[in-house]
């Protein structure tokens, strides 16, 4: 129908022309603004009209006059992302989009440490992540470097540098030789976070016992039970004593206590004896008598 | 999944009294192009693509309505707070607002080695429609690109942070 109106369709397509103009001149928009900075937005004509700033983070409604600047204070777009400008009068309705971005200044670290608690000695066992975020907690997409340090009480330290990507970064750290309270920081400029990982003694390592007769008894007692670094492996762990005899079988599961084990058995010709904790064997020891 | 790169269609349905047309967004997810260690399974690349899918109908509602209690179930810290403000502030002008949204481009950027984070990028196409006091202002097309951090809750994920950045 529009094809057989050749001048509705010049008036149209000038209309368009002249409208796609207008929404060019009604406002002016900065494109990129830094989160919390105070800006302005210029208008053009003569009247009044409402100007609308719509985002999933903020929404502002003014008044406005129009010819002249509405002023943004510092403070009124802080949270980051993607923005409607909306001006609307009587007979038009022009509107723009910009960006609010965050502060390139690094406020906050979302640090997460696991575990919090882990055994001596494993390779990768310690992980950090971080997320960087401006004093708005907008997170920081531009890349930015990021270093983590984990330092032992006796002041062995483990550093790690690298750079954020999208906001993201990550490390993985062995668990050091020395029980304790270690402290693990990601620092990126002047702000750091900090996270305690508590390591333990591992599983025993050359776990040995001696045997001592007393009458019918036995009695086995285990040397102080260390892990492979050293460290004493905590009371309470649990040693199980395993006497083996004609066939037979007989257990005693005993807690450390002061570092060291004890169980009493009875003695029987041609018993073996042995010791072992969890996974982890001990020696053995063959009684003839 | 024998591809990486599939297309979901939305077959949710968006129960609306919106005056938007409320389609079925399309979905596209882009290979894994991950940071860190862990290894991200099917089924829970599977599941943080549903629940973040999700977490848009619940903007959507709850921006549209002003209500924040419907960001609840799918936001959760940061994001949930900056949302439930603007929510707040639409309310305190009489403003509403509607966020259709029409297509969402996804990756997932990082598993944090933990597995207690993943984040994701989104390049949406939406269209976003303003009210005041009942009155159609403007209805605009626009295309963003998200940058999203999910962590798990019970059981789904939730967005933590919801933020767009420039493309």
């Amino acid at each position: 129908m529009i094809s057989r109106h050749p001048v509705l369709v010049a008036v149209l397509a000038f209309a368009a022309a002249h409208l796609a103009f207008a929404q060019g001149e009604r406002m002016t928009l900065q494109k990129v603004i830094e989160a919390g900075s105070g800006f302005s937005i210029q208008s053009a004509g003569s009247g009044k009209a409402t100007l609308y700033l719509i985002g999933p983070g903020d929404v502002l409604k003014r008044d406005v006059q129009l010819g002249q600047s509405t002023a943004f204070s510092p403070g009124s777009l802080c949270n980051a992302g993607h923005y409607l400008a909306v001006l609307t009068g009587d007979s038009f309705t022009e509107t723009g989009s910009f960006d609010v971005v965050p502060t390139n200044n690094p406020a906050n670290l979302s640090f997460i440490a696991k575990p919090s608690r882990l055994p001596v000695g494993l390779r990768d066992g310690i992980t950090g992540a971080v997320y960087v975020f401006d004093g708005y907690h907008n997170l920081i997409a531009a890349p930015a470097p990021v270093s983590f340090e984990l330092s032992t009480t006796s002041g062995a330290v483990q550093k790690h540098a690298t750079v954020s990507r999208e906001g993201a970064a990550w490390t993985a750290m062995d668990s050091t030789a020395e029980q304790g309270a270690d402290k693990f920081v990601a620092r990126i400029g002047d702000v750091s976070s900090t996270r305690i990982v508590g390591q333990v003694p591992g599983d025993p390592c050359g776990l040995k016992m001696s045997a001592r007769q007393d009458g019918q008894e036995v009695q086995l007692t285990t040397e102080p039970v260390r892990d492979c670094h050293g460290n004493a492996v905590p009371d309470g762990t649990i040693v199980t004593f395993t006497e083996t005899y004609s066939g037979a079988q007989s257990t005693i599961d005993a807690p450390l206590k002061r570092g060291i084990a004890e169980a009493t058995m009875q003695v029987h010709r041609g018993a073996t004896f042995s010791v072992a904790s969890g996974v982890v064997m001990g020696n053995q020891i063959g009684w003839a008598k | 999944m024998t591809s990486q790169r599939f297309l979901l269609i939305l077959v949710t349905g968006f129960a609306t009294t919106s005056t938007l047309a409320a389609a079925q967004a399309s979905v596209k997810v882009e290979p894994l192009n991950l940071q860190g260690p862990r290894h991200l399974g099917d089924q829970s690349q599977a599941a943080v693509v549903r629940d973040y899918l999700h977490a848009w109908q619940s903007f959507r509602a709850a921006l549209e309505q002003n209500q924040p209690e419907l960001l609840e179930a799918d936001f959760v810290g940061t994001a949930r707070d900056k949302l439930a403000s603007t929510v707040k502030q639409q309310g305190e002008q009489g403003i509403r607002t509607q966020y259709q949204d029409r297509s969402h481009d996804l990756q997932i950027l990082f598993y944090s080695p933990d597995g207690l984070s993943i984040e994701l990028a989104d390049k949406v196409e939406y269209d976003v429609q303003v009210i005041d006091h009942d009155k159609v202002v403007t209805t605009q097309r626009e295309s963003a690109r998200y940058l999203v951090v999910l962590t798990p809750a019970e059981v789904r994920w939730k967005v933590r942070v919801f933020q767009s950045v420039p493309e």
